[in-house]
């Protein structure tokens, strides 16, 4: 069983180098290919899952070094699942952005670049949850960040390069924090491997011991867009096609959750930085919802809800008791597949109505009922709406946070309570203007509007558009374009042409992460009982030591 | 643990340089940074192993006197990964040339719009007070007043639509290809009875 362990992260590379040699000649075959690796991945995962839950982690030295020489990965219970959710999630927005690619006529395009990328995507996210030392999840970041790179910039548009370089630059730079605080634990310890990391960090000095985590704290937190650290994300990922968007604000976040959640209760036990998380979390919850109250764009909004969002798994990582990790691993799990398929169906209603400006777009809950059906039940998930896995999650971290009360917990508990009201305000804003009111008269079919209806600076008598060319305020404007010709939202960066049937696969596969968000109801009952033994098991630390030391 | 001090100070200064380099805005700059910082750190990695030990030879040698391998393997792992992330910054600074005219990184559209619109509400909040203090309600002043209004919502305007462009990046193909500053945008867009957008708009400078 051991040797399943590396295959998560060795079939998607070994699959990029099929895709990238037969892929610009026999496209179907790249697709096939593709689905085929990640459905075994899949599989692959709820095996590993299953496993370390029986039977505790398992681990395996690649090329049989012992620990401080060789490369360790490790599975257990938490790493089994979010393996498990993360492959499910990148086989739906495969399978999507298959049916877009397909729709577009994208495999006109000379280079095939989206297919090898998104499997190293995909290798990169399953090594940063294997990993079992410091260095090889530097290497895994690395790996998902350079895919990532390539993703966010695909087609290489203005918007996109633009967007893509400050997140690059961002990525470039916490890399070279992590590198940094790398050589200095290996300076104080003399290993990277995070099972003897855990018995030798706690006879450091505990300034050092301090400073390293501070230093790794302030990594993953740029990874996972924590408050003071999140500004990048908003400005940069809602540019990226559809997909793509939908798979980074899913997994690329939660990712730095995961190594926040790792490393804090391996390496760093006793929570000495726990009022500080809150602080941030709390920081992040209120900042993020706020923001997403002011904006106007679906993608926009759902990033800024994504980053207040996070507030919540940082909470629980801050509480640092064994309910709270249980709910914040619920969270995570449900926020990556909630999350993901918001932005999906953002992807939907782009391609119906040709953007995602709400004040341009209305009318799609009568013309596009599925659509609307589609878009409600995850965003009622995000907002924690009873039944639905949000509010599991939530309870489980406020009663966590009730159950320790102190302070700070009684303040997150009440700032958690009132952003999940926010979100539902947001929602409830988003459903309103997008599927709920009448069309407004300037949507899709009359052309397309250059900038938006607003005009609150324009507060002269005579009122309405200047009409002096080449100012903007030109008023609607029908241009010699097809109808509905918009933004550029395809994989390749060509402009979308709106459809009202939309294609199969793309409806189907979000209508897949839709049912993957109830089923969490459905089981919570086994979700939580295998997360609360998920979160005994990373306070507990023996098992997983013991695993890879091998005593 | 004793570590070279030279070793160390190189380190520092190179990271330094890096960083400073970094806050700038072109691209190639930021590049010219990342590796230098990339560099600097890697010497730190080394600094990790301590005193430099014998060579590695397999006999002769005491094994527990030979240099810590290990930090070496991370370096030489760091410097791949950063050569392929320079390599892949550098095709994105050529891109951004080709786009825009300059690699500089642009801000983030909705925060310079924000920012525009503070200063341009300011302004108008400002020559209202001045106006309502004058007392002056001659039909001269008055016309004044609106043309400096109008002024004021000109460069609004000529900042949403010069966005409206990037966002479709349909702007001017002749721009596009031969590759033109943001600031020419602005004038081939500009007004022929109001005054240039450039010339006051401290956006396109910033």
């Amino acid at each position: 069983m051991n040797a399943l362990v590396p295959l998560p992260v060795l079939l998607p590379l070994c699959a990029t180098g099929l895709s990238l040699a037969f892929g610009t000649r026999l496209k179907r075959f790249q697709r096939f290919i593709s689905v085929a690796v990640l459905t075994a991945v899949l599989g692959l995962s709820v095996a590993l899952m299953i496993a370390a839950d029986r039977n505790g982690p398992l681990s395996v030295h690649l090329g049989d070094f012992a620990p401080p020489l060789g490369i360790t990965l490790v599975a257990d219970r938490l790493s089994g699942l979010m393996l498990t959710v993360s492959s499910a999630i990148t086989l739906c927005v495969l399978v999507y952005s298959l049916g877009q690619g397909m729709a577009d006529r994208d495999e006109e395009t000379p280079v095939a670049v989206f297919h090898p990328a998104y499997l190293i995507l995909v290798a990169g996210v399953s090594c940063t949850f294997l990993a079992g030392d410091l260095v090889n999840l530097y290497v895994g970041f690395e790996i998902m960040l350079v895919a990532s790179f390539v993703l966010l910039t695909l087609g290489g548009t203005g918007p996109r390069i633009r967007a893509g370089s400050t997140y690059v630059i961002i990525s470039l730079f916490s890399s070279m924090l992590f590198l940094t605080a790398i050589a200095m634990t290996y300076a104080a310890t003399g290993t990277a491997n995070f099972a003897q990391l855990a018995e030798r960090l706690g006879g450091l000095p505990l300034g050092v011991q301090t400073l390293i985590q501070a230093m790794l704290l302030t990594v993953f937190a740029i990874k996972a867009a924590v408050f003071p650290l999140a500004a990048w994300l908003p400005d940069s990922y809602p540019t990226a096609p559809a997909p793509v968007t939908a798979v980074f604000a899913g997994l690329l976040t939660k990712v730095g959750v995961y190594c926040m959640l790792r490393t804090e209760t391996l390496l760093f036990p006793g929570n000495r930085l726990g009022d500080l998380l809150m602080a941030a979390a709390l920081a992040s919850m209120i900042i993020g919802i706020l923001g997403a109250v002011a904006q106007t764009d679906l993608k926009r909004l759902l990033s800024f809800t994504l980053i207040s969002h996070i507030g919540y798994m940082v909470f629980g990582i801050g509480l640092a008791t064994r309910q709270a990790y249980g709910g914040a691993i619920v969270y995570v799990v449900h926020h990556i597949t909630v999350q993901t398929t918001l932005f999906l169906v953002a992807g939907l209603i782009e391609r119906r109505s040709g953007t995602t400006e709400l004040t341009r777009i209305g009318g799609i809950a009568r013309a596009a009922p599925a659509l609307a059906v589609l878009f409600f039940v995850p965003a009622m998930n995000l907002a924690g709406i009873p039944p639905l896995s949000g509010f599991i999650g939530k309870l489980g971290l406020m009663r966590a946070g009730v159950a320790d009360g102190g302070v700070w917990a009684w303040i997150l508990v009440a700032g958690a309570t009132a952003t999940s009201l926010l979100t539902l305000y947001v929602m409830a804003k988003v459903w309103n203007l997008a599927f709920w009111r009448a069309a407004p008269p300037g949507q899709a079919a009359a052309g397309t509007v250059l900038e938006s209806d607003d005009d609150s600076d324009d507060d002269d008598a005579e009122g309405g558009p200047d009409r002096m060319a080449g100012t903007g305020d030109e008023g609607v404007r029908v241009r010699h374009q097809p109808a509905g010709l918009a933004v550029a939202a395809t994989l390749h960066g060509h402009a979308v042409t709106t459809t009202s049937v939309l294609p199969r696969p793309m409806t189907w596969a979000t209508a897949a992460a839709v049912a993957l968000g109830l089923s969490f109801t459905v089981f919570a009952g086994p979700l939580t009982s295998y997360t609360d033994r998920a979160a005994a098991e990373l306070l507990a630390r023996t098992p997983y030591t013991q695993e890879v030391l091998g005593r | 643990m004793t570590v070279s001090a030279s070793l160390l100070a190189t380190a520092a200064v190179l990271c330094a340089v890096g960083g400073i380099l970094m806050l700038t805005r072109p691209l190639t700059r930021i590049l010219l940074g990342a590796v230098i910082a990339g560099n600097g750190i890697n010497l730190f990695i080394l600094s990790a192993t301590g005193t430099a030990g014998r060579e590695p030879l397999l006999y002769g040698v005491d094994l527990a006197r030979v240099t810590d391998p290990l930090p070496q393997a991370i370096a030489l792992t760091a410097i791949v990964i950063t050569l392929a992330t320079t390599a892949f910054l550098l095709a994105m600074a050529y891109r951004g040339h080709q786009l825009t005219g300059t690699d500089e990184v642009h801000d983030d559209l909705e925060d310079r719009r924000i920012v525009l619109r503070a200063e341009v509400l300011d302004e108008r909040d400002e020559l209202r007070a001045r106006f309502r203090a004058d007392g002056d309600r001659s039909a001269e002043a008055r016309r004044a007043y609106r043309d400096e209004r109008r002024r004021l919502r000109a460069r609004l305007r000529a900042d949403r639509a010069l966005q409206a462009r990037g966002r479709n990046a349909t702007g001017d193909l002749w721009h596009d290809v031969l590759g033109a500053d943001p600031e020419d945008y602005a004038k081939s867009a500009e007004d022929p009875q109001g005054p240039g957008p450039d010339a006051q708009n401290p956006g396109d400078t910033g």
